[in-house]
């Protein structure tokens, strides 16, 4: 297994007290497998993401293991960090424009962690790599020289992908990577992406709040809310036929375009996500559900196997879901 | 169509910009659109294409430099009297609630602000207390001292809402009004808006990235290409029969239901980005990316594409029209339909 959470929660300490944000998370990626994370705000799916890393603030409380390669990235030296960053595992972020110097050309910047982590590279052989680089994503090696404020959205996101690549990781993993692009630049990067980590065989963790998204690009797909993982299945799967009543909402936030249930019927889900420092009793999802069961204000769920259509009431161990209704093999759609 | 009641009207509307070393910019080059009361056109587009241009040139925020923009059959003048006027009868609707709000102003004093500046005074509470009911902010009283950071997200759109709404407008413009909402509260504001048009005959212009908003709530929808409109019609047609090839590529690269997946087979992801407005190409502007024109498909009409500007679209609802000299040789002439 490239990449595995083990019970893994981070909590915050903060003027209000306590604030978990991961409350106990389970989750695995293969080499050359994509997972994809989706949820709302708040949800927890950054924080996870930042966990691997360890670019957390000091204010985060971490338990539990993350391992990479089977090594817990939680209990290494700073050194062996180090060295994992960039090589080992690295993040595309949301905000290229932020992420990128502004002041620095964009070649120097991707060639930056190559002479970082290879100390044998030349500083000549390692400008090569970032055009070979820059090529690879789809720009002309000349934009090497330029700066990020010269570049549309779309390009100097392919200048992240392009750095993120530039230590040939073995796990890449994309937060909101195309969130703030366009239809069609962020179809040009989603092709991209999918087409590096098929040539390059990386693991992918995607994270979005889309899951029409995560379904185009990855192979399974994990819901969070509320710091959990509330359902994981097959990317298309979990999107076209969730089982669970926050999958659902999700889904039907972003609707299928020449479906006639959606026309003039808008999905969603009243309400906000809970107050992390105030959870409901029982089941978090259950303020906000539309077919919460007597026991879901008592217990709270836990991520247990479930059966899906088709499959004559038995559970189909691929798909999980921390849903009572869900496990009962009932609909979690009114 | 121009003369009804209440209706929002452009005709070939323009709106240039001057550039450093005397480029121009035509960001709005040439547009007709319609938007009555009772029916909510959805105005597409890519970041560029000139929609937002086009949403703030309608509301007189910026002066047009050729056509006409019009509202119940009166042409839009620029006087801060008229235009204060024009604005009870068309509202603006911000994308961002949080920053649309003062968070040291109450719910009460954002929804009462545009009838203080209206020199509204008769029935204050009375009018507010409605319009964060038709917003469904209810009871409207409970809100009435709360501060926006203690509102969810989804609340306090529907109080940059119900501050639209306070003067009764017959229509609003809203601009990517769920783009910065998370997406379980996206429906709730989406669902608004469409009650708002069956309840009380709201009609409203949305302009949006996003297709799949205008499938949820829209009865027409405008897809905007540098400038210009280049596909327009019912939302049912266009969204699931499109015809013009930049409308067929942005539905292509969507989740669809199968009958559209039948229409527009293959994901068709067009190469580069939207060229800069000042630089618009000659002939047809879509044509440098045009998949009909590197599959070799248009090579019969391709004298009229790189050479021949199309005609600007007609603000009809019915039929669907497409400013393609592809689609215009395969489908019959277009204008015989204006």
């Amino acid at each position: 297994m490239l990449l595995e959470f083990k019970d893994l929660r981070v909590t915050y300490r903060g003027s209000r007290g306590r604030l978990p944000a991961v409350r106990g998370v389970d989750l695995a990626v293969d080499a050359g497998e994509t997972l994809g994370i989706a949820g709302e705000s708040g949800c927890g799916k950054s924080t996870l993401a930042m966990a691997v890393l360890r670019l957390l603030p000091k204010s985060a409380e971490v338990s539990g293991e993350i391992l990479l390669d089977g090594e817990d990235l939680l209990q290494m030296g700073w050194g062996r960090l180090r060295a994992v960053r960039w090589t080992g595992a690295s993040i595309v972020f949301q905000g290229a424009m932020h992420s990128l110097n502004a002041v620095q050309r964009i070649g120097r910047q991707i060639a930056e962690p190559i002479l970082v982590h290879e100390a044998k590279t030349t500083p000549a052989a390692a400008a090569r790599r970032a055009e070979a680089l820059l090529e690879r994503v789809g720009l002309p090696a000349s934009r090497a020289r330029s700066y990020p404020h010269e570049l549309s959205g779309g390009q100097r996101q392919r200048v992240m992908i392009a750095m993120a690549l530039a230590c040939d990781p073995d796990l890449v993993i994309a937060d909101e990577a195309t969130t703030a692009l366009d239809v069609m630049v962020q179809a040009q990067v989603l092709q991209l992406i999918a087409e590096l980590v098929t040539e390059r065989g990386v693991g992918l963790m995607m994270i979005s709040h889309d899951l029409s998204v995560l379904s185009a690009v990855c192979d399974r797909a994990a819901v969070m809310y509320a710091g959990r993982i509330v359902e994981q299945g097959p990317a298309g799967e979990v999107f076209a036929n969730a089982r669970h009543p926050y999958s659902a909402a999700l889904s039907a936030a972003f609707p299928v375009i020449g479906d006639p249930a959606a026309r003039m019927s808008p999905g969603g889900l009243a309400g906000d996500p809970p107050d992390p420092v105030r959870l409901p009793e029982g089941c978090s999802f259950r303020p906000r559900c539309a077919v919460a069961v007597e026991r879901c204000g008592a217990e709270s769920p836990e991520l247990l196997a479930v059966p899906v259509r088709g499959s004559a009431g038995v559970a189909d161990a691929a798909r999980v879901s921390a849903c009572f209704v869900a496990q009962e093999g009932m609909p979690v759609v009114l | 169509m121009s003369s009804e009641e209440k209706t929002l009207t452009a005709r070939d509307l323009r709106v240039e910009f001057g550039l450093p070393g005397g480029r121009v910019a035509r960001a709005v080059d040439g547009v007709d659109l319609d938007v009555a009361p009772g029916e909510i056109v959805a105005l597409a587009g890519e970041s560029g294409c000139g929609k937002t241009t086009l949403a703030r040139t309608l509301l007189g925020l910026e002066r047009a430099t050729g056509g006409t923009v019009a509202f119940d059959g009166v042409p839009l003048r620029y006087s801060t009297r008229a235009l204060k006027a024009y604005r009870r009868q068309v509202q603006l609707v911000l994308q961002d609630p949080t920053g649309a709000l003062n968070p040291r102003h109450t719910v009460y004093d954002a929804v009462a602000e545009g009838l203080r500046i209206h020199k509204i005074h008769d029935d204050e509470p009375g009018r507010v207390a409605e319009a964060l009911s038709r917003a469904g902010l209810r009871p409207p009283e409970q809100f009435f001292l709360a501060y926006p950071h203690e509102l969810s997200g989804g609340q306090r759109q529907r109080v940059v809402i119900a501050g639209a709404l306070v003067l009764q407008p017959s229509l609003l413009v809203a601009d990517e009004p769920v783009a910065s909402l998370d997406a379980s509260v996206r429906g709730e504001i989406l669902s608004l808006l469409l009650r708002l048009k069956e309840e009380q005959g709201l009609g409203a212009l949305v302009i949006t990235h996003d297709l799949g908003l205008a499938w949820s709530i829209a009865d027409r929808i405008a897809i905007m290409y540098l400038g210009r409109i280049v596909e327009q019609g019912p939302v049912e047609q266009v969204l699931t029969a499109p015809r013009h090839p930049y409308t067929r590529a942005l539905v292509s690269v969507l989740p669809a239901a199968p009958a559209v997946k039948a229409a527009v087979a293959e994901p068709i992801v067009l190469a580069g980005e939207l060229p800069d407005a000042s630089k618009i190409p000659g002939g047809c502007r879509f044509r440098p990316r045009c998949q009909e024109v590197a599959s070799g498909n248009a090579a019969a009409v391709l004298h009229q594409c790189s050479g021949e500007d199309l005609h600007v679209l007609g603000p009809e609802a019915e039929p669907h029209l497409v400013a393609c000299h592809l689609d215009r040789a395969l489908h019959g002439d277009a204008k015989m339909a204006a």
